[in-house]
């Protein structure tokens, strides 16, 4: 990269859209997604908000309410398995990219055991996390999970009339699995955006310009920081 | 597919109450079908093709007189042949009107989650609305019998009426009409039971079948359709007529318990995530550009230590 340069402390990009993973930019801010990153976490995150607000509608009469901005039950019916497609590929895409950073540890399981502290923010007591902690790594096993089972189950409800009498019991384990993988994810989903947009301030930020503060950096994800820190200055 | 002078008594897919439930002392109608004198001849068949201005399909020849395998969207009346070889090895025609069993408690209109696209009036008949399917397809998989068909040009789904356009002007069905050996009644269910009784008592006295009986299954509620066969203890014999029909329980789990469990639990999730809030709060973080602060504060909030200031820099300066 011709723009990079080196001041001996850390790597600067000259040009915020160069910037790489794990770069620190000129004002101290690490980047902690590249924009490819960005891009399909939010192809991910809209295709979910579209299948998680059509699938209410369709789920309970209660919330039929909610299908009056997406056009109605027919056309949501109609494009609701359209729009599972678009998240299956990019739930794909984000497990060919992540996966590799999601295994267990052992500071994930001590980070794990003091959960306690996290939830009553007492985020100095808690052991150092990686690049993703725990809870993110639970998270991401957790939607690959259900969107194995979402993928499957919609397949068979999608098209039913191609499911022959014989194997009815496809449809039955369908009916069954759609709704409870599904609920798994809404409540994944309740807590994600809890975390990112209410309770880590700047978590959000992060997954809309792709970096965070050195604070917030040390602050959760403390060994991530440290990689960081190290490998910049070793430069 | 006439609603206008019929009282709905169940709704699918419905949040509110049911406008004709308990309003009308109509009773139940009900379509008894004496297999024992069917002869097969398809009359009923042509009936329901006419009555209901149903498009022509290609017939599939499957090795009887069988016109298809099973019904279809546009063939709500079929005639399922069976050759049966009774215990003293000689043979015999078992032959059943397949159709809409209209059940008491339908699995179609339970697994439906459109609202108001299946219904069942007063008088018993399931219905569906077809203006107001959504072609999920899940009242196929709600039903025991295997009866609602899917059409792939309009997406939608069709099944017998049971010619509500008719008995709601007084008049019996197509199929009824058309019968010529009279094995097709027609009215009040408490009139066809009793009738049905009578027919399954002389065949068991007179006709040589003990195991004769009427088939009205409670696991859906009784149905709307009722059968005289010749041997109750063989039901699948006729085509497979299922001996103990009921809606499947992953239908009712998932109606019932995953509901409601789902429901509590997505509420109990907000509410839960609502406390924390106002109990915890944000995580703090110092060097939040929200919580800097360009110059200290004037005195500490009593009963607090004072806020660690964050050192000088330009970690908080956004990049340009």
């Amino acid at each position: 990269m011709s723009d990079r340069v080196s001041d001996g402390m850390n790597e600067r990009v000259d040009n915020r859209a160069d910037a790489q993973v794990d770069d620190i930019l000129p004002n101290g801010q690490i980047v902690r997604y590249s924009f490819r990153e960005r891009l399909m976490h939010w192809i991910n995150g809209f295709a979910y908000l579209y299948l998680m607000f059509t699938g209410l509608g369709i789920w309970s009469p209660w919330l039929l309410w909610i299908l009056v901005v997406f056009g109605g039950l027919q056309i949501s019916r109609m494009l609701h398995p359209w729009v599972g497609l678009v998240f299956a590929m990019s739930l794909t895409w984000m497990f060919i990219s992540w996966a590799g950073q999601m295994h267990t540890t052992e500071a994930d399981k001590k980070w794990w055991d003091a959960m306690d502290h996290y939830v009553r923010n007492d985020d100095e007591e808690m052991p150092p996390a990686g690049r993703y902690n725990m809870g993110q790594k639970l998270l991401f096993w957790g939607f690959v999970f259900c969107g194995v089972l979402l993928l499957l189950s919609g397949l068979v409800l999608w098209l039913p009339e191609y499911i022959p009498w014989n194997a009815r019991a496809l449809r039955y384990a369908a009916v069954l699995i759609h709704p409870s993988a599904a609920l798994l994810t809404i409540g994944l989903f309740m807590i994600h955006i809890y975390m990112s947009v209410f309770a880590e301030r700047g978590a959000f930020n992060s997954m809309i310009r792709g970096d965070v503060s050195q604070s917030f950096a040390k602050r959760y994800h403390r060994l991530w920081w440290e990689r960081v820190v190290g490998s910049v200055s070793r430069r | 597919m006439s609603q206008a002078t019929l009282r709905i008594q169940k709704i699918s897919a419905h949040s509110g109450s049911v406008p004709g439930e308990g309003t009308q002392r109509e009773e139940t109608v009900c379509k008894l079908i004496d297999t024992t004198t069917c002869i097969g001849c398809k009359a009923c068949e042509v009936a329901c093709m006419e009555w209901n201005d149903l498009p022509f399909g290609e017939t599939v020849f499957g090795n009887t007189y069988q016109t298809m395998p099973e019904t279809r969207w546009n063939y709500w009346n079929l005639i399922l042949f069976n050759e049966h070889e009774r215990e003293d090895g000689s043979l015999m025609w078992l032959m059943r009107k397949n159709q809409c069993m209209h059940c008491a408690e339908p699995g179609c209109l339970e697994a439906c989650p459109a609202d108001g696209a299946i219904v069942q009036y007063t008088n018993g008949i399931v219905d569906f609305q077809q203006d107001k399917c959504i072609g999920c397809g899940y009242c196929i998989t709600g039903c025991p019998f295997n009866i609602p068909k899917f059409n792939a040009e309009t997406k939608r789904v069709y099944k017998c009426t049971l010619c509500t356009d008719r008995v709601s002007e007084g008049l019996e069905p197509a199929c009824i009409k058309s019968c010529p050996t009279g094995c097709l009644h027609f009215g009040t269910k408490d009139d066809m039971r009793e009738l049905a009784n009578a027919r399954a008592k002389q065949l068991q006295e007179h006709s040589n079948f003990p195991h004769a009986g009427v088939y009205d299954p409670p696991g859906v509620g009784g149905t709307g359709v009722m059968y005289i066969l010749h041997d109750m203890t063989n039901t699948e014999a006729y085509g497979g007529l299922p001996s103990d029909p009921h809606i499947p329980w992953s239908v009712k789990l998932w109606k019932h318990p995953l509901k409601w469990l789902g429901n509590v639990a997505m509420v109990g999730g907000l509410i839960g995530l609502f406390v924390h809030y106002i109990r915890f709060g944000p995580k703090e973080d110092p060097d939040h550009p929200e919580e800097k602060q360009t110059e200290p504060p004037v005195a500490p909030p009593a009963g607090r230590p004072p806020v660690a200031l964050p050192p000088e820099g330009n970690a908080g300066e956004r990049f340009q």
